[in-house]
């Protein structure tokens, strides 16, 4: 695959790998992406707007420059804007790919950290040097005020211009409570809302307060996605329990729908009205509960979001879309081209004895806070 | 509506208005927020907001120019982080273009910048940061709705009006076809002309107005409110493929 490197978020030419349910793989255009749902499906997609959660300043104890990216909070409340896990970088900028920034200074709880206008306490290491709880001073709005004007969008190097908090809102974003965009919902345009639900498919979409994708550091990835909250309003509950009483599908936009979902599933039996914090990982060992299908970008072999596609998916099939990814040249990362990928039918009926990887909701995850 | 019902719809509602801190949006703020509504109020001068700020503790001041396009996002963040999403937008914030006003032949093309960006552009652009937060608010039972402040220099042809009035009969239509559009999301868009107001734009438009024959902006504000209450009553838009449909 290659890099997609400028922010558009619904390009022309953006392609769509269909894997339907008996495993038949098809390259078509993404702007088809309607006519693959069916009347009484659900469409569920991730209305967090993004936080422009980078943050550029010093660590007083040290002098040295940093830069703090926000990974993640315990709810979607937005009054709730004072303590935040954080990955500390050192050094430098988005320029350099983030395996290569420098460390940060060595952190300890009480350091205090000036963030532009923010001024932030570290409370906490979170298990690595580099991920830390920390809390902003002042009341909520001087925390929103300089978090809106200071912060950046978080961005890789793939992505060479700096990229504007426009280039990481989805057409429907609302509660900003994610700290990198849902990107698989830039499809959404509302002309394409509006052709879903004149299909008789309903359009309900949750809040996930989607985390970091990226931490350069191979311990710390290795424990992606972190924990991450999330809020399903009455309203998308309800079309969820309509569209399966119809014999509908649940189609997830992106990856952090499918966790949300199917940690709401495995909480409460069943889809309600509800906040919780997505704490486990999906993989090739889940038994999805709810999800018929995702709609979702284009991954790479080893990271959490293509591990999460093994849940939908045998481990052939999965080797023969990356297959078609490579040879058809498609485009990676948040602005790149997409895939759209149904549970197959034998791997339901496989019947595994653990929906969820052996150990993630048994074993407590490290809380981010 | 009786009363009981009127003093529901407000009490709880999310509403932004831009150009909060003085005339017809100053007597909003006051009366939205002591009618229970939840209000944050958009204003570029810090001294102003930070004083309406101290006048009604509940209000959420936010200091920012609906004209400038890098403000619009930090001003759409700090609307949602204040209220958690939003029910109402009432883009109230105008600029007359130039000052005095002049006919067009006279008019400097940044004057006529001016009053787009912030009577047009400003309005298209925040509501379009908004869009996503009304249209949960519709799926979500409620009756999002876009108040544009208008004139009726948008409808009337007046000399020395040029910049001004152009740019209003741009945000009238744009609110009529966006009403046409946005129906399908269950956010209605409704553009109003309060009329001559006693206000600091009025007193720089119209040196020797007679300020007694001007509306108060307490006046306006009452109209501009009964008008949302109308707008509310009507109920919500029954939205494409909703529940019950796919039920059915």
């Amino acid at each position: 695959m290659i890099a997609a490197t400028v922010p558009i978020q619904r390009p022309g030419d953006a392609r769509l790998l269909i894997v339907d349910s008996r495993g038949q793989i098809a390259d078509a255009s993404r702007s088809i992406f309607p006519n693959l749902l069916h009347s009484g499906d659900v469409v569920v997609a991730n209305d967090a707007a993004t936080l422009p959660a980078s943050l550029f300043g010093i660590h007083n104890r040290s002098g040295r420059s940093i830069e703090v990216r926000l990974a993640g909070s315990e709810s979607v409340r937005p009054d709730d804007v004072k303590r935040f896990s954080a990955v500390v970088f050192g050094e430098g900028d988005y320029h350099t790919p983030t395996e290569r920034r420098p460390s940060a200074p060595e952190l300890h709880p009480g350091d205090t950290l000036q963030l532009g206008p923010l001024k932030a306490t570290v409370l906490r290491l979170l298990g690595h040097p580099r991920l830390v709880s920390i809390r902003f001073e002042g009341p909520a709005s001087a925390i929103w005020e300089g978090l809106a004007r200071y912060g950046r969008p978080i961005q890789y190097s793939h992505i060479p211009a700096p990229l504007a908090v426009w280039d990481t809102w989805t057409s429907i974003a609302g509660p900003p409570v994610a700290f990198e965009a849902p990107s698989a919902s830039f499809i959404l345009d509302w002309r394409t809302i509006d052709a879903i639900r004149r299909r008789g498919v309903l359009f309900s979409p949750i809040t996930h307060s989607a985390g970091i994708s990226s931490t350069g550091d191979e311990e710390l990835d290795a424990r992606l996605p972190f924990d991450e909250p999330y809020r399903i309003l009455e309203s998308t509950a309800r079309s969820i329990q309509a569209a399966r009483a119809v014999g509908g599908r649940v189609v997830a936009i992106g990856t952090t729908v499918v966790r949300a979902l199917e940690h709401a599933a495995f909480v409460h039996g069943s889809v309600r009205e509800s906040t919780g914090i997505a704490d486990n990982k999906i993989g090739p060992a889940t038994e999805l509960r709810l999800v018929d299908a995702v709609l979702s970008g284009t991954h790479e072999q080893g990271t959490s979001h293509h591990k999460l596609l093994g849940a939908f998916v045998d481990e052939s099939t999965l080797l023969k879309m990356d297959h078609m990814l490579q040879h058809h040249r498609y485009r990676t990362h948040e602005f790149g081209d997409s895939v759209f990928v149904e549970k197959s039918r034998w791997k339901s009926a496989a019947g595994n004895a653990h929906w969820v990887e052996a150990g993630d909701f048994s074993r407590p995850s490290t809380p981010l806070r | 509506m009786n009363k009981a019902q009127l003093q529901n719809t407000w009490k709880g509602m999310r509403v932004a208005i831009t150009g909060g801190t003085s005339g017809l949006g100053l007597a909003l703020v006051r009366m939205l927020l002591d009618r229970g509504a939840e209000v944050a109020f958009v204003a570029r001068n810090r001294d102003g907001v930070e004083r309406l700020v101290r006048e009604k503790p509940q209000g959420r001041g936010i200091t920012g120019d609906v004209s400038k396009k890098d403000d619009i996002y930090p001003i759409a963040i700090q609307i949602l982080g204040a209220l958690g999403g939003l029910d109402v937008l009432i883009n109230n914030a105008s600029a007359l273009g130039p000052i005095p006003l002049a006919p067009l032949a006279d008019t400097n093309c940044e004057d006529f910048e001016l009053a787009l960006q912030t009577n047009v552009l400003g309005p298209f652009r925040l509501t379009k940061a908004l869009l996503g937060a009304l249209a949960a608010s519709a799926r979500d039972g409620g009756h999002p709705l876009v108040l544009n402040i208008s004139s009726d220099a948008a409808i009337n042809a007046y000399p020395n009006w040029g910049a001004y009035g152009a740019s209003k009969a741009a945000l009238h239509h744009l609110s009529r076809i966006w009403n046409e559009e946005l129906v399908s999301q269950g956010i209605r868009v409704v553009s109003l002309d309060p009329g001559d107001m006693d206000t600091p734009l009025h007193a720089v438009a119209v040196l020797d107005a007679d300020q007694s024959e001007l509306k108060r902006p307490e006046d306006a504000a009452q109209e501009v409110i009964s008008k949302i209450a109308d707008v509310v009553s009507r109920g919500p838009i029954r939205l494409a493929g909703a529940v019950q449909e796919v039920i059915q």
